[in-house]
């Protein structure tokens, strides 16, 4: 028994996926969900179609909101009270709360979205470790270990089943046989390390358009990269015509100016492999993010880079370029000459947001 | 086919139903009979989709909205505990999985809507027989599918959608299209018409001052002018503006007569819908008054506080960007309780400067309850936020007014003065937040093309869905389309003419 909604779902899922009515196909926008993990948001992409009406842009808009805050302090960039996107005016009375979510149920979202596959590790024999994990309860054990709350419900349990328990005086006595202990198991698990490396370039044609693109990019590739390894090191770049390793906040704010010379950052990268993450022990992912505007003698020094350091060490080097305000540069081009060459090497340009997933499946997409 | 979700409730339900029934009829509630029914999620979310009936034409936003809702409550985002709809009988919808408190407290608030949308003024002109003109509607369009075949009709349907917020939420109330004259009355207008020949008087020059004053002949050229201007005026088409575009679309533009009945149907809903939109706030605000109230005094045992207080306090989250409607409407409704108990209103109050003394007025007139039913009769979110948003109360609130900063592309804080807060409130509330739109001229340019006005109230239309919006427009009209409009604070005329946009700056009168 087919019923309306599965039909009406279906003809939906074949205008997404571009199968009919193609002239709808530029309506088709990648909502999002906005779901929380502690202090962080994070969006699950929602595929939808958005039929255009006359409605209001964002200049001279705004809402009233509720809260603390000061005069003058930003609150987002996302939309205004009002209604989400072509929900308005037929609501009903519904409840809608928001519930957390975890960063693996999040990444495993992400990999039922855009069909990434799992990654295998590289290398046969994969570093095993040994691993305690308390799963059990058992009736012997060191104090140390002792399962309070267990043991308080038994000698509750036995102290109510023989009647001397006096709720107007609640007084719990456990003796040896209520006592309950924490047991582990020593599990065996294959040890696979990630480090991920990112290199943005913050010359001054990378405005905060485009490392806000860079962000959200970088968000999702650690969460699936993190569900994928057990343990995951980073570490950030960032040049213009030096490089500069700086921590993961630095990273997303800093702002500079100059030209570029993307063969410094190789350079760092390489330096940092060295020093922290031995090749025959790590996988190691490398994710460059810069609009290609490279100083042009500099693109035969980062090849040979590339080739004589990077390439053969790494699992995936990544390169992202932005399209920024004053358009796309040309190293890409230099890379596509010897993307046949290297299996690890993945291309994708990124122009806006909307860009970004079919970016992240492009980078991830390999499995490796 | 229809799948019928109709179970009659389990025993525990029916019992806290019946109790929450005649907790709602002793608070002095009144609504139309209520039928629960329970359904599992996907069935709810498949009524949700559905905007609560059951049976739809078809069309694939649909199911875009039940895929949508199946993986946020798969993904444990959001979760829909209720729905209502209105109707008689009103039908309520109740997650099979929601507790038994969730169960009570859902049933109270159901309770509160049904008494809303059978007592307030603004769904006085709704159908309360949807349930079967939608049933109606969808075999209407079936049949149109089966004529002319499904991706015609739906193509049709996204181009309809598209200005489906055209409508005028306020012709159910008012008699705007003007009766059509019957005989009698055209008689009686061409002979007061013959009647009042004119015009001089044969008369000898000595006489001339006396038979044909000067003055008197002014004020019949003066006539004759206006009535020149009235005629010209009937010329123009139509005579005044209008705001509801999708029924001057029905009636005038060159459609056939299965798109005529699609663009009906979807007229239709959207004005069914309409005071749904008007009323978000108050509705929302009354049932969780009513809720907490039911629950609080008589509903809540023991074991059921934790999840009640959970449930909510998560439904009255507030937060920055976004004003919650639930949050707002009953704490409102809660401050014109109080007030009303107080006393705290008229010229006396208003007028009293002792700050002290204001603080602590109290009449002790216990005229709260009646005044937030007289509230829940006569008000929409505009009205209600109107008349009885004060200061105290939007600082109590915590409230201030956001607005978008042009050059760093962030919503920032703007103020946390009542006057702005209150200006913005509105502004954001109107038409429900969407740009008020009017039929200005059907003949433009004496070429028979459309000119809308956008009535510009300070924020600008999104350009590119306005120019695609021109063009599914056009595609109804079939001659250019133009709408007055504000870009980069210059008026503007956007035009399509079929091939291309056009976007011409409007030359100053």
């Amino acid at each position: 028994m087919v019923r309306r909604i599965d039909r009406d779902q279906q003809r939906f899922d074949k205008i997404i996926k571009g199968k009919v009515r193609q002239q709808l196909r530029k309506y088709i926008n990648h909502g999002e969900m906005i779901g929380r993990k502690g202090r962080e948001t994070v969006s699950i992409p929602v595929p939808n179609i958005e039929i255009p009406h006359f409605q209001h842009g964002e200049k001279g808009s705004g809402g009233v909101g509720q809260g603390e805050g000061e005069v003058g302090q930003p609150i987002g960039r996302g939309k205004g009270d009002g209604d989400g996107p072509g929900q308005a005016g037929n609501e009903r009375g519904q409840h809608i709360r928001e519930v957390e979510l975890t960063l693996e149920e999040l990444a495993d979202m992400l990999g039922e979205a855009l069909e990434l596959p799992r990654i295998e590790p590289k290398g046969e024999d994969a570093l095993t470790s040994k691993k305690d994990r308390y799963t059990s309860i058992r009736p012997t054990g060191p104090d140390s270990l002792r399962h309070f709350k267990r043991t308080y419900k038994r000698a509750l349990r036995r102290m109510i089943a023989t009647n001397n328990y006096d709720p107007q005086d609640p007084f719990i006595v456990p003796t040896k046989d209520d006592e309950r202990f924490r047991s582990w198991k020593t599990v065996t698990e294959p040890h696979t390390n990630a480090a991920v490396i990112y290199m943005m370039d913050v010359s001054g044609s990378m405005t905060d358009v485009q490392k806000e693109i860079v962000r959200t990019e970088a968000f999702w590739i650690d969460t699936w990269l993190k569900r994928q390894y057990d343990g995951i090191e980073r570490r950030y770049i960032v040049h213009d015509a030096v490089a500069h390793e700086v921590d993961e906040d630095t990273f997303y704010r800093i702002r500079e100016s100059g030209g570029t010379r993307i063969s410094s950052a190789y350079r760092a990268a390489d330096h940092i492999i060295k020093r922290d993450f031995p090749p025959s022990l790590w996988n190691i992912y490398c994710f460059q993010f810069s609009d290609g505007d490279n100083w042009g003698e500099d693109n035969s020094d980062c090849i040979e880079n590339l080739k004589q350091n990077l390439f053969p060490i790494c699992n995936l080097f990544c390169y992202g370029q932005v399209r920024s305000p004053y358009g796309s540069g040309d190293f890409i081009k230099e890379l596509r000459k010897v993307e046949e060459e290297f299996g690890n090497l993945i291309l994708s340009e990124i122009d806006d947001k909307e860009a970004i997933y079919g970016s992240i499946k492009t980078f991830l997409g390999t499995g490796k | 086919m229809v799948v019928t979700t109709y179970r009659p409730l389990p025993k525990e339900l029916s019992d806290i139903q019946q109790e929450m029934e005649q907790h709602a009829r002793d608070y002095g509630l009144d609504f139309f009979k209520t039928i629960f029914e329970v359904l599992d999620y996907e069935e709810l979310s498949m009524f949700a989709a559905y905007g609560g009936f059951p049976v739809r034409y078809p069309h694939w936003r649909f199911g875009a909205q039940y895929d949508e809702l199946m993986k946020g409550y798969s993904y444990g985002l959001q979760k829909i505990y209720e729905m209502v709809i209105n109707t008689d009988p009103c039908y309520a919808y109740l997650l099979s999985a929601n507790d038994i408190t969730d169960q009570k407290l859902v049933i109270a608030h159901v309770y509160g809507h049904c008494d809303f949308f059978k007592n307030n003024a603004w769904f006085s002109q709704t159908n309360r027989k949807m349930l079967d003109q939608m049933a109606n509607h969808a075999t209407r369009m079936n049949r149109h599918i089966d004529n002319f075949g499904y991706e015609v009709v739906e193509t049709f349907i996204d181009t309809c959608l598209s200005l489906e917020s055209l409508i005028d939420p306020y012709a159910p109330h008012i008699r705007r299209t003007q009766k059509t004259e019957t005989k009698e009355e055209t008689k009686k207008r061409t002979d007061e018409e013959s009647e009042s020949t004119g015009g001089r008087f044969p008369a000898k020059y000595y006489m001339d001052r006396y038979i044909n004053p000067e003055e008197v002949l002014e004020e019949e050229a003066s006539q004759k002018r206006q009535k020149a201007r009235e005629l010209s005026d009937q010329l123009k088409f139509p005579k005044e503006r209008m705001r509801d575009v999708l029924y001057f679309l029905i009636q005038y533009a060159p459609l056939e007569d299965w798109q005529r009945d699609v663009l009906t149907i979807i007229r239709d809903e959207a004005c069914y819908f309409a005071p749904q939109g008007q009323t978000k706030i108050m509705n929302e605000g009354w049932a969780s008054f009513w809720h907490s109230t039911i629950m609080t005094r008589h509903g809540l045992t023991d074991e059921g506080l934790i999840n009640y207080a959970d449930h909510h306090s998560g439904t009255m989250a507030t937060s920055p960007n976004r004003l919650n409607p639930y949050k707002l409407g009953i704490e409102l409704l809660k401050d014109i309780e109080e007030r009303w108990n107080k006393g705290q209103f008229g010229p006396e109050y208003e007028n009293c400067t002792d700050m002290y003394q204001k603080e602590h007025w109290d009449q002790d007139l216990g005229l709260g309850r009646e005044k937030i039913f007289e509230v829940r009769r006569i008000h929409n979110d505009i009205t209600f936020i109107d008349t009885f948003l004060t200061p105290e109360f939007c600082y109590k609130q915590k409230m201030f007014s956001f607005a978008f900063n042009d050059s760093n592309k962030t919503y920032e804080i703007q103020s946390r003065e009542f006057q702005q807060i209150k200006q913005q409130l509105l502004n954001s509330l109107s038409n429900h937040g969407r740009p008020v739109i009017y039929v200005q001229d059907a003949n433009y340019k004496n070429r028979g093309e459309l000119y809308l006005e956008h009535e510009y109230l300070g924020v600008e239309l999104k350009l590119d869905y306005a120019q695609d919006t021109l063009a599914n427009l056009h595609s109804i009209w079939k001659r250019p389309v133009n709408i007055e409009t504000v870009v980069d604070d210059r008026p503007t005329i956007l035009s399509y003419d079929g091939k291309k946009h056009s976007t011409n700056s409007k030359e100053k009168k």
